[in-house]
């Protein structure tokens, strides 16, 4: 156990070294960063003298190890927009990100799983053809486009809801503050977890969908049919725990999809997370900001798999983990 | 009255005033925040736009392009190189210190430091202070611009940025990419303070209590500036109420925001010009004035303003807008598809020939669409053209290598002047001046840079309107460069809040004049 222990920490710091030489890489081909730190007509003199004094005219090595040195020791560098420690700035809106996350995911589960296991059990009926029908188009929809056409139904042309940002929110612990404390936060934050579930919703209800719909043809739900239990203590106690297992594996990988699409979602509604960050951060070629975020959701992602696998490894003793390390 | 007396009714007023009057709160939604507190660290909108609401200029534009004075009350040529100014009395900053000569002194030097702003002030070599309310401001050369470049001085406090922070911080210093004293803390002469700031998120202002100009109708106590840069976002907020006033409006939304009820679209032609240049050192035949007339003769300008910008530009040809020296409305733009072809023959080009082309596509409005347009149409006069187009991050190191025969370049003037768009655009490129920084067609014409330089040292506006008009004519016959048009401005707000009398083609609101209708 421990020999493995061991080799996934190696693999993980080899996966976070790779991940930082491409994320380093990637931002010299980003443009200029100048030209958005300068005005018009600052002359070519002025602006070499700024890449001097940024290190941006060392060579690529050079400025590799100057980085890697500076991040073993926790500094990514510093925004050249807001201006503070990179690292600083993403962890600041880090929570706004997780809520959205959180609210998102409240909205999955809650509707996947009666949703899903509606339409295995009932398979024919109209109600699960719609359902189904929908779920199509929930997936093949872009995520802003079902962002910006709920802004215009649910906040201009019906008043309900605001039309961006987090409105008010109360402050928690460090830099952590709640959208869930007060009303006008949960106002803001329903039609941003929507957007973000719309994509995510249905394919876990295709999924609870197949998933269930296999195992009712299992052997024993059959012989508890024949027993005469409850069919809804058969679909929802038996069968579901057992459709569930699978649904949470591909659950996990997709929370990384889920930071993906944050991006989006949070650029439509300015919703102020660290995925709208990253955009805004490309659009003004801050440089130190996209390494670091490439970085720590990098790392995320990388601790999240390898506790994943371990996990999988004490649960499931089938699963041979000293050869999973090799 | 006993003073006493004075005073205890002074306080009732203040403390019953948020019984008597509701506060007047507007909220503005721009498509971007200031990067810095600190005036002097970049010269763009965003800064200007703050300075203008947390300071105040010496002078500024009325919504004509003519001077208005604040700060300095007065002011008097009194010989070749020096303007005399007088200080307005009794105008403190926000930390309390009264304004004096020695603030516009100390805020010159600062200006002369920082990167963004000395090419401004290049001309200028020296504030002179005459007494505590006069000074002289002196260049080196008899110099025209020097009110236009005055605009551009907002005296800052000179006691207050002096010293250095807890950690031994020098707090005058302008620094481009860190954290300085001035990029978070401020103290200006202007209607508001900032009271709350998280940058990308949100700024605050509130009214300064204190401020000079009483006579300024201007009744907002408070500003919620909330950068949003997604346009369909931005409207959205608009009309669902969420803000009150909202900069730029998308040209996609100009007829929503105009008929949606409740909300008033604002509109001005704008000063910023978009064109193409041709870059004759990467193709001969660009060397012909005949072919550059041509193309020329091939776009169509008004096409573009009319279905690609939906009406929202102006259709230039030249590069000086309406209200700068240099404009001479003689100039039409040019558009005849015949006599695009002749020229093409004449010049031995009747077959036409390949080029490349760039340009931006998240720098101008339409930039990309522009291009697109533009490229077709030289089509038509077997020019073929192999368009790239891609965000400006990436498109300026292009631009600066001249990377494409035919590459887009928008050019607003700094100095609000027509000579400007000259020295940058289309002058003879030398580095050791910097002219020609911005000319990647490499044209080059010393007649029109003797002009230039001529009316860069005339201080009559009419011989100087003389000379630069002179100069947009050479430029306009020898086609120089491909001038499109100039951008439009377009505003959104709330109706009654009377927004159209506070902006300007230059796109600074002065929301400190803002009177906005409290309902009873």
């Amino acid at each position: 156990m421990f020999a493995y222990l061991a080799k996934r920490v190696i693999q993980a710091i080899a996966v976070m070294f790779v991940i930082s030489l491409i994320a380093f890489a990637i931002q010299g081909n980003l443009g200029d960063p100048l030209r958005e730190l300068v005005g018009q007509s600052v002359s070519e003199e002025v602006r070499q003298q700024l890449r001097d004094e940024l290190g941006l005219n060392d060579s690529f090595v050079t400025q590799y190890l100057r980085f890697a040195g500076n991040a073993l020791q926790g500094d990514l560098g510093t925004s050249y927009f807001f201006k503070e420690p990179a690292l600083d700035v993403i962890l600041k809106k880090l929570p706004a990100t997780l809520e959205l996350v959180f609210g998102a995911t409240l909205i999955i589960i809650g509707f996947s799983v009666p949703l899903g296991v509606y339409t295995a059990i009932k398979p024919d009926s109209i109600l699960s053809r719609i359902i189904m029908g929908l779920s199509i188009v929930g997936i093949s929809i872009p995520v802003f486009l079902t962002a910006i056409l709920m802004i215009f139904v649910f906040s201009v042309e019906y008043g309900w809801f605001p039309s961006y940002g987090r409105g008010d929110t109360v402050h928690v612990w460090g830099y952590w503050e709640t959208n869930f404390a007060t009303a006008d936060g949960w106002m803001h934050i329903i039609l941003p977890s929507v957007a973000l579930a719309s994509i995510m919703l249905p394919l876990f209800v295709r999924l609870i969908r197949a998933e269930m719909m296999e195992v009712l043809q299992s052997e024993y739900v059959k012989y508890a049919k024949a027993k005469g239990i409850n069919p809804w203590r058969i679909y929802f106690v038996h069968a579901l725990k057992n459709t569930l297992l699978p649904v949470i594996t591909v659950g996990g990988v997709q929370i990384g999809t889920m930071v993906a699409y944050t991006i989006l979602t949070e650029t439509v509604f300015q919703w102020p997370g660290m995925g709208f960050m990253f955009l805004e951060a490309v659009n003004r070629v801050d440089t130190p900001l996209i390494v670091a975020y490439l970085i720590v959701v990098g790392f995320i992602f990388v601790v999240t798999n390898t506790i994943v696998d371990l996990i999988y490894g004490l649960v499931n003793p089938t699963v041979n983990i000293a050869r999973m390390g090799a | 009255m006993t003073k006493f007396v004075r005073s205890l009714a002074a306080a009732a007023v203040v403390a019953m005033a948020p019984v008597a009057y509701a506060e007047t709160t507007v909220r503005v939604a721009y498509d971007a925040d200031p990067v810095s507190l600190d005036p002097h660290e970049q010269l763009s909108g965003g800064t200007l736009q703050l300075s203008h609401m947390v300071f105040d200029p010496l002078v500024r534009w009325t919504q004509d392009l003519q001077f208005e004075p604040r700060l300095a009350e007065s002011w008097e040529q009194i010989d070749e190189t020096t303007m005399r100014f007088k200080l307005r009395s009794g105008v403190t900053f926000h930390s309390g210190n009264a304004l004096t000569a020695k603030d516009v002194d100390w805020t010159f030097d600062r200006l002369k430091q920082s990167d963004d702003f000395k090419g401004i002030f290049a001309p200028f070599t020296d504030v002179e202070v005459v007494d505590d309310m006069t000074f002289d401001l002196k260049t080196s050369e008899p110099y025209p611009l020097v009110l236009h470049t005055a605009t551009y001085i907002f005296p800052m406090d000179s006691a207050f940025y002096s010293g250095t922070t807890a950690d031994g911080m020098d707090k005058a210093e302008v620094v481009k990419h860190g954290d300085s004293f001035a990029s978070r803390n401020v103290s200006g002469t202007g209607p508001f303070i900032v009271s709350e700031r998280e940058q990308g998120v949100r700024v605050v202002f509130d009214r300064y209590a204190d401020y000079w100009d009483t006579e300024s109708g201007g009744n907002v106590d408070k500003i919620v500036l909330t950068p949003i840069k997604e346009d369909p976002t931005r409207v959205a907020a608009l009309l669902s109420g969420d803000v009150d006033f909202i900069a730029p409006v998308p040209p996609t939304d100009l007829k929503r925001v105009e008929e949606a009820e409740g909300v008033d679209l604002i509109t001005m032609p704008g000063t910023r010009i978009i064109t193409f240049q041709m870059n004759q050192n990467r193709v001969e035949a660009f060397k012909d004035a005949r072919v550059r007339q041509a193309i020329d003769y091939a776009v169509n300008n008004a096409g573009i303003v009319d279905r690609i910008m939906r009406g929202f530009g102006t259709v230039g040809a030249q590069a000086s807008p309406a209200g700068y020296l240099g404009y001479d409305e003689a100039l039409a733009p040019r558009f005849d598809l015949e006599k695009a072809k002749a020229l093409m023959a004449e010049a031995g080009y009747a077959d036409g020939f390949s080029i490349t082309m760039m340009a931006p596509n998240n720098r101008y409005v339409n930039d990309d669409k522009i291009a697109q347009a533009v490229a077709s149409m030289l089509a038509q006069i077997n020019i073929k053209v192999d368009l790239q187009t891609m965000p400006k991050a990436q498109y300026w190191p292009a631009f600066d290598e001249r990377a494409a025969d035919m590459m887009m370049i928008g050019w607003h003037a700094d100095t609000e002047d027509s000579a400007n768009f000259h020295q940058f655009l289309t002058a003879c490129p030398d580095e050791a001046t910097g002219n020609g920084q911005y000319n990647s067609g490499n044209y080059c014409n010393e007649e029109a840079d003797k002009l230039m330089n001529q009316s860069n040292a005339e201080t009559d506006p009419e011989k100087r309107a003389v000379l630069l008009k002179k100069l947009e004519g050479i430029l306009y016959d020898e086609a120089a460069f491909i001038p499109l048009h100039w951008q439009n401005l377009a505003w959104g707000a709330k109706s009654g809040m009377n927004a159209a009398e506070i902006v300007n083609a230059l796109d600074f609101p002065y929301f400190g004049d803002l009177v906005v209708e409290t309902g009873s």
